[in-house]
């Protein structure tokens, strides 16, 4: 049926906010479409911890940044008729435009398969948008594109205040945010033009409801809409920052076919072909509506739409992108009725956003118009009761569900109302208790009386709850009331027991009470219509709302178990999902039954096609426990999903459920610090050494015998600071005052902090306690930054053969001790000629798919034959038979979190991260580093290297810059010191000195930075006294918000200079992953 | 609100099947043909849909309620604005979550309100999935809710009785006397919506009961087209009607039919009709158009469909459905008549297919 032979992909590259892992999901299945037709697919993206990127999805993949200057270099080489730019969100969209405009695809005969780039255009450029709509009649926000700030307020004036501003052109509406004044534009419209020469004006709708709908359009002009969705929280939060309900909930018939109709002419009259996503704004006090915006173009709400619906949205629309009609392809769960179909749910589900705030320094958790979070969850429930409070939980920080959380009450409750922060869903929980009304706080919140009726009715049922003191009290009818709206099983024990309540013991007492009650979850099939048809679909989820399970179990004790990762949040994203889907496809191949448990829409582990049984469910022990006794399996997988399935390992062999690979006991051992650390000390391996505390004085002591600097780790946080690294005892005082409790019932634990120090990761598999594979790779950084924000480097370039004959025979020791079958991780220091043991996971680390696409060993593949006991054979690569190196480089979204400053130390921070392989380690470098955002410089450099130490550090990078012509701007320390060495630099101003205004020639730092004069930032932070944190936060945040490269790290600066000035832009390799080859 | 506060009852299906939920609107006992329709959204539009008439309707979207019911709105026409007729038809309403608070600025009382109001009972609580999923393998059944401590009423087939003639009008009733061209409605149980789309097209409308003999009637002798409504229950029992559709099929002039006008019309032509399993009754129907590859997503509401292979030659099929390859359409070959089993009129339902009101009004 194609008339194309190979067709080019473009991703989205590393994961950061506002664009994230469903992108890996679209992309995923767009190329599986694509194979299908027998049409060779080459892939564009450097995201290396995707499943896209992994062997047998696309024929060649590319791990290459996604701007046109590669793109271009990979359609010389590999000639491709199609192109396909709406499967790697706003980057592959804006890449691909540009790629248009400058002629490359014509030049080359590329065709744009789908949405026609016209299209894409008229939906991107607000003015074209506008015209267009107009055309038809469709309502918009009335919208001023404008050039300047002048502009900008002329605008503002003539619509009135409160607007809007965005810029045009990005992505997750970054750089926009509301104006209620003339002052607040003027710095809202700073920021939008750092991000974009176009920035709109348009009249604020807060409070109007927010309404989505996902349409699809195939070339005959068949049109349908697969799903709707509907934002809890009203207009004026993004919708990446809201909850969201599918299908929407407070519309009626008329509502819901005048957006559906309205949502079909637009996309008919721009001309989709694929998939579109139409945004409205609608009136709750009549039927008025404008349309917010169109995206043609996968997005996060089409992942959202697809795992919602069951209906595979990106799948179908690179079909339709081929040439196909909607009839003519098949509904991939029915399997016997059309794609041409709009699905019919008998559920509904609820998207929960995840943010990460705390993570930051300084940052505002205000969410509104910009979108902050990291993560979603959906849940799956057949009342919004149910849906939200397994969301709540879902999101995995700390809540319960709605109610019977421990949360100290905001100080003002109208205004926690009224000004939204990431925890306003237990803000309401706080006002009913308070015994507010429905009506006050829809005042204050302008959420939907609908909404809030059903959280009053969670709010009930807890009361009514607490009136029982024991569980075999309750009446069956309130047991099954509170089950129905989604109460856990820890709920219903905290709200019977009160202060007595002891987690582990009364959830289970309740457990055993509510199943001899025969009160009982079940299992319900997502079969896109409602039942109608049978289908043969293997996508499920629970509810208690219902009396029949649709799944017959074989009962054959063929299933295996495999508990996912969650919500993208900090720390936990996409490489545990490519470690979940490799887990699967390993245990399918060796005959077994895949059954996946994760709840994250923005995976390919949450794709119904990727194993033999889907559960979109919780990973709480109940939740596991209710699959575990349907499913009864043979054994269940904790060690591929990150930390969350990892900590679940004890409680569920306590409960007798068994655990493939590595004892839950051993799991313990590693994980329980003390127990850890006894194991270290008998099998004489160093460590730093530390002790747990549990007063001022003992601290003071720890501190005499190791001396400073010293890393805290507070067992006990009360203002949202983590772990911290103390340089004297000025700071130890500020820091222990301001933010941790030392006492006996809250113990910190206090360790010697080595610096300079090499950081090493050892990536392993063993069996039975012997080692199978393992990769060594190193840090670019020194020790302190935290190794998921760190540059890493396979295989290890700089570290002594003596040092990695150490780390082995450790670490061979320690999986002996430990009995490790399957994967694990040990995090050493090292320097000149000792080794330390840092940390040691027993389970997946988050390098394991960049070492294993590094090394074509597929570690996970390794571990999980391991854990099935099919005893593989061992598998030794030699580092010295690689002829090329891989790099992992990290992906920060400061831009986005407003006011955090953007400095890494040893909590994480980043969001995302890109791997590419080089012939060398500069090739490699350089493409990792311009993968997460840092293009080689084309212009002067602005430097304040910190202190001495740091300055010397710094010299060679500078003088490689000097010599290659680039004009250096520093601050004074710098400066001088460059002047002594001969490097010729041009002063720039601190902050702090811009008042001084020493010499009117002198350009302060922040102006350089504004005017965007300079093209790259070194900013080292000196130390960690006030002024030079306001002085260098102030640089660091300038070159964040005005999007100028930062680097913070003198050693990943000089890795990056030395690279660029060693090699130009020429000399980088255009490679795909499988032409380097391991020479042997 | 608790459970306890609620009195609980039962649906119990001819097979011997019990669903038990808990009670709201009228505390009544029920009877007649248990369906399912996977609408989303409409059900104020869909209760009163007179082709409901005599069904225990059971919906597969678990939140019903949410936005409430709106004021009964009657226009200058005589028609509701809100509603598809003058009360709800269905007999009871089967659901599984029900909204007890509403929130929609149209709205002006519940749904449980609404319903005791109009004396029909409902029952929530019920895990509607399953229900569902019997009577797609074994075919609608029939069907009676007891309420706790309730007499049982016994089972009765509504289909055996003419519904037709109970949800048709009866007496003659014009709209827009001289607006423009004339169409006679035959009233099988017509969804005021049908009636709203035709008038928006400028035409006056002569509404006629079922049984009337509009052929006969010498002040309808002029109309310019006939249009036969929907309606429920059997064709095969609206013989009349046939005869009457025949004998204008006589006179040539253009025909148009919905879904029960289709079966009827398909019947004058001289074709069979039949019972579906377990019908079509939802907003996300697929239909093609024949020789195009134009589809369409419509609303329907059906329990029989025409047996295209007993259309007499000169007819053939005008839409098909994608799902189960049914018929959804016919159309003459020569001559202007022809007719739908889906719902362009939607209300409720997607808008998609409204144009073959202008489509028909073309024609006269």
């Amino acid at each position: 049926m194609s008339k194309f032979k190979k067709v080019l992909l473009l991703g989205s590259g590393a994961l950061k906010i506002g664009q994230a892992g469903e992108f890996d999901y679209s992309g995923s299945q767009a190329l599986k479409a694509l194979s299908e037709e027998g049409i060779e697919t080459v892939l564009i993206n450097p995201n290396i911890a995707t499943v896209q990127t992994s062997e047998g999805v696309a024929d060649s993949v590319y791990l290459l940044p996604v701007t046109p200057y590669f793109v271009e270099k990979v359609i010389e080489k590999e000639r491709p008729d199609g192109i396909m730019l709406t499967f790697g969100g706003q980057t592959a969209l804006n890449c691909g435009v540009e790629l248009d405009r400058s002629g490359v695809l014509e030049k080359y005969g590329v065709k744009v398969l789908g949405t026609p780039v016209r299209a894409i255009v008229d939906t991107e450029d607000r003015d074209a948008f506008a015209r267009r709509m107009e055309e038809i009649g469709v309502s918009i926000i009335r919208s001023h594109a404008v050039d300047s700030v002048e502009a900008a307020r002329k605008a503002a004036g003539e619509i009135g205040y409160p607007v809007i501003l965005r810029s045009a052109y990005a992505l997750g509406g970054l750089g926009s945010g509301f104006c209620n004044d003339e002052a607040e534009l003027d710095i809202q419209a700073g920021k939008a033009f750092a991000y974009s020469p176009q920035v709109l004006v348009e009249k604020s709708l807060k409070g109007w409801k927010e309404v989505e709908y996902e349409v699809v359009r195939d070339c005959y002009d068949n049109c349908i809409t697969v799903c709707n969705m509907e934002n809890f929280d009203p207009l004026g939060i993004h919708t990446g920052e809201s909850i969201v309900v599918a299908p929407c909930q407070t519309l009626n018939n008329h509502d819901i076919n005048l957006l559906r109709d309205t949502a079909i002419r637009i996309v008919r009259h721009l001309g989709i072909i694929g998939e579109c996503n139409v945004q409205y704004g609608y009136d709750p006090d009549s039927d008025d509506y404008r349309v917010i915006e169109v995206n043609a173009r996968l997005s996060r709400s089409s992942a959202l739409a697809s795992k919602a619906t069951g209906y595979p949205l990106a799948f179908i629309a690179a079909k339709l992108g081929l040439g196909y009609g909607l009839f003519e392809l098949t509904n991939a769960v029915t399997k016997c009725t059309p794609a041409f179909f709009e699905p019919a749910l008998d559920y509904i589900v609820c998207k929960i956003p995840r943010w990460d705030l705390r993570k930051f320094h300084g940052v505002s958790r205000k969410i509104g118009s910009s979108m902050k979070s990291v993560g979603e969850v959906m849940a799956i429930g057949r009342n919004f009761e149910e849906a939200l409070q397994k969301g709540l939980r879902m999101i995995g920080q700390g809540a319960h569900g709605f109610v019977m959380n421990k949360a100290a009450a905001p100080d003002d409750l109208d205004s926690a109302l009224r000004e939204p922060d990431d925890t306003r869903i237990f803000a309401i929980a706080q006002a009913l208790s308070a015994g507010y009304t429905i009506e006050r706080i829809h005042e204050l919140t302008k959420i939907d009386a609908w909404f809030l009726h059903k959280l009053r009715n969670i709010f009930d049922t807890g009361l009514e709850l607490s009136r029982y003191e024991d569980c075999r009290e309750l009446p069956d009818q309130l047991l099954l009331q509170a089950k129905r709206q989604g109460f856990s099983d820890h709920q219903i024990a905290r709200a019977i027991y009160k202060e007595g309540f002891d987690a582990e013991p009364d959830q289970d007492r309740v457990r055993e009470w509510r199943k001899s009650r025969g009160i009982v979850p079940r299992v319900k099939q997502i079969d896109t219509l409602a039942a109608e048809f049978p289908a043969r679909t293997n996508y499920l989820y629970l509810t208690y709302n219902g009396n029949f399970d649709d799944i017959l179990y074989e009962d054959d004790g063929k299933s295996v178990i495999v508990l996912g990762s969650g919500a993208y949040r900090i720390g936990s994203s996409v490489e545990f999902d490519w470690c979940s889907v490799t887990a699967l496809q390993t245990i399918r191949k060796a005959g077994w039954r895949g059954v996946m448990i994760n709840y994250n829409p923005e995976t390919v582990s949450t794709d119904y096609d990727i194993c033999d049984r889907l559960y979109f469910e919780e990973l709480t022990l109940e939740r596991v426990l209710d699959i575990c006794e349907l499913e009864h399996p043979h054994g269940t997988v904790v060690s591929v999903g990150g930390q969350i399935p990892n900590n679940l390992a004890v409680r569920l062999d306590a409960h007798k459920v068994p655990i493939l690979g590595t004892g839950a006991s051993d799991i313990d051992r590693a994980e329980d610090r003390h127990k850890f650390s006894s194991i270290v000390d008998s099998l004489d391996i160093d460590q730093p050494q530390w002790m747990e505390l549990t007063s001022r004085k003992e601290l003071d002591g720890f501190i005499e015998r190791v001396g400073y600097p010293v890393l805290i780790r507070p067992s006990y946080v009360l203002s949202g600071a983590a772990m911290h690294v103390c340089y004297d005892s000025s700071e130890l005082d500020s820091y222990l005052s301001m933010a941790v409790e030392v006492s006996q019932q809250h113990p910190v634990v206090v360790s010697e902090f080595m610096q300079r120090c090499k950081e090493i990761e050892f990536d392993a598999v063993a069996d039975s306690g012997k080692i199978l594979a393992y990769a060594i790779s190193e840090h670019v950084e020194f020790a302190g930054v935290h190794s998921g924000d760190a540059t890493i480097v396979f295989p290890a370039q700089k570290i002594y053969l003596a040092t990695m004959k150490r780390l082995k025979a450790i670490a061979g020791k320690i999986a002996g001790a430990l009995h490790i079958t399957g994967p694990f991780n040990i995090q050493f220091l090292a320097k000149e000629n000792f080794v330390k043991v840092i940390e040691c996971n027993l389970r997946a680390s988050r390098s394991f798919p960049f070492v294993s696409k590094v090394s074509k060993v597929n570690m996970i593949e390794l571990a999980t034959q391991a854990m099935l006991r099919e005893h593989p054979k061992p598998v030794h690569k030699d580092d010295f038979d690689f002829d090329y190196v891989g790099v992992k480089a990290s992906q920060f979204s400061f831009a986005r979190l407003l006011r955090a400053d953007p400095v890494l130390g040893v909590d994480m921070a980043s969001t995302g991260e890109a791997g590419c392989m080089g012939d060398d380690l500069n090739d490699a470098l350089l493409k990792a580093v311009e993968s997460v955002g840092y293009p080689v410089p084309d212009g002067p450099v602005l430097i304040s290297s910190g202190d001495a130490l740091q300055k010397a550090d710094l010299l060679e990078a500078c003088r490689l810059l000097a010599a290659k012509g680039y004009t250096i701007y520093a601050t004074k320390g710098t400066q001088r010191h460059l002047s002594d060495n001969d490097i010729p630099a041009v002063r720039a101003l601190w902050p702090d000195e811009e008042s001084e205004s020493l010499d009117l020639d002198y350009k302060t730092a922040l102006e350089l930075i504004r005017s965007r004069t300079v093209k790259m930032v070194i900013n080292i932070p000196k130390n960690y006294t006030a002024t030079e944190l306001e002085n260098g936060y102030k640089i660091r945040r300038a070159a964040v918000d005005f999007n100028v490269p930062l680097f913070t790290n003198a050693r990943l600066a000089t890795a990056f200079v030395k690279a660029f000035c060693t090699m130009s832009m020429d000399d980088i390799s255009i490679k795909a992953s499988d032409e380097f080859k391991l020479n042997t | 609100m608790n459970y306890s506060d609620f009195k609980k009852c039962t649906l119990e299906l001819e097979n011997g099947m019990v669903f038990p939920g808990y009670a709201f609107g009228a505390l009544a006992s029920a009877r007649g043909e248990t369906v399912f329709s996977t609408a989303m959204v409409g059900y104020p539009e869909t209760l009163t849909d007179p082709s409901f008439e005599g069904q225990l309707l059971c919906v597969t979207y678990p939140l019903i309620g949410n936005y409430g019911v709106p004021a009964r709105e009657v226009d200058g026409d005589g028609l509701h604005s809100t509603f598809e007729s003058e009360r709800i038809h269905v007999r009871a309403l089967i659901i599984s979550d029900l909204s007890f608070d509403y929130s929609h600025w149209s709205a002006a009382m519940s749904l449980d309100e609404w319903l005791w109001e109009q004396g029909i009972p409902g029952i929530w609580g019920v895990d509607t999935r399953r229900l569902t999923q019997v009577l797609r393998e074994n075919g609608s059944m029939l069907g009676r809710l007891v309420q706790e401590n309730g007499i049982a009423p016994d089972f009765e087939d509504p289909n055996a009785t003419n519904l037709v003639a109970a949800a048709s009008c009866s007496h003659v009733i014009r709209y827009r006397e001289g607006a423009g061209k004339k169409v006679v409605l035959v009233d099988c149980g017509v969804k005021h919506n049908i009636i709203r789309c035709l008038l928006k097209t400028g035409v006056e409308v002569v509404r006629v009961p079922w049984d009337y003999d509009f052929n006969a009637d010498k002040t309808m002798d002029d109309y310019d087209g006939l249009f036969i409504s929907n309606g429920p229950g059997n064709p095969d029992l609206c013989e009349t009607t046939v005869g009457h559709i025949r004998e204008a099929m006589k006179r040539g002039r253009p025909i148009f039919g919905i879904c029960m006008g289709n079966q009827l019309l398909a019947k004058a032509a001289g074709a069979k009709t039949y019972k579906l399993r377990y019908g079509h009754r939802g907003h996300n129907q697929p239909v093609r158009m024949a020789d195009s590859e134009k589809c369409f997503i419509t609303s329907q509401n059906h329990g029989f469909a025409v047996d295209e292979t007993t259309l007499p030659d000169d007819w053939e099929p005008f839409f098909t459905n994608l799902n189960d390859g049914t018929n959804e359409g016919i159309r003459h070959s020569s001559k202007p008549f022809f007719s739908v089993q889906f719902h362009p009129e939607a209300s409720s339902g997607p808008l998609d297919t409204m144009y073959l009101f202008n489509h028909f009004v073309s024609m006269l």
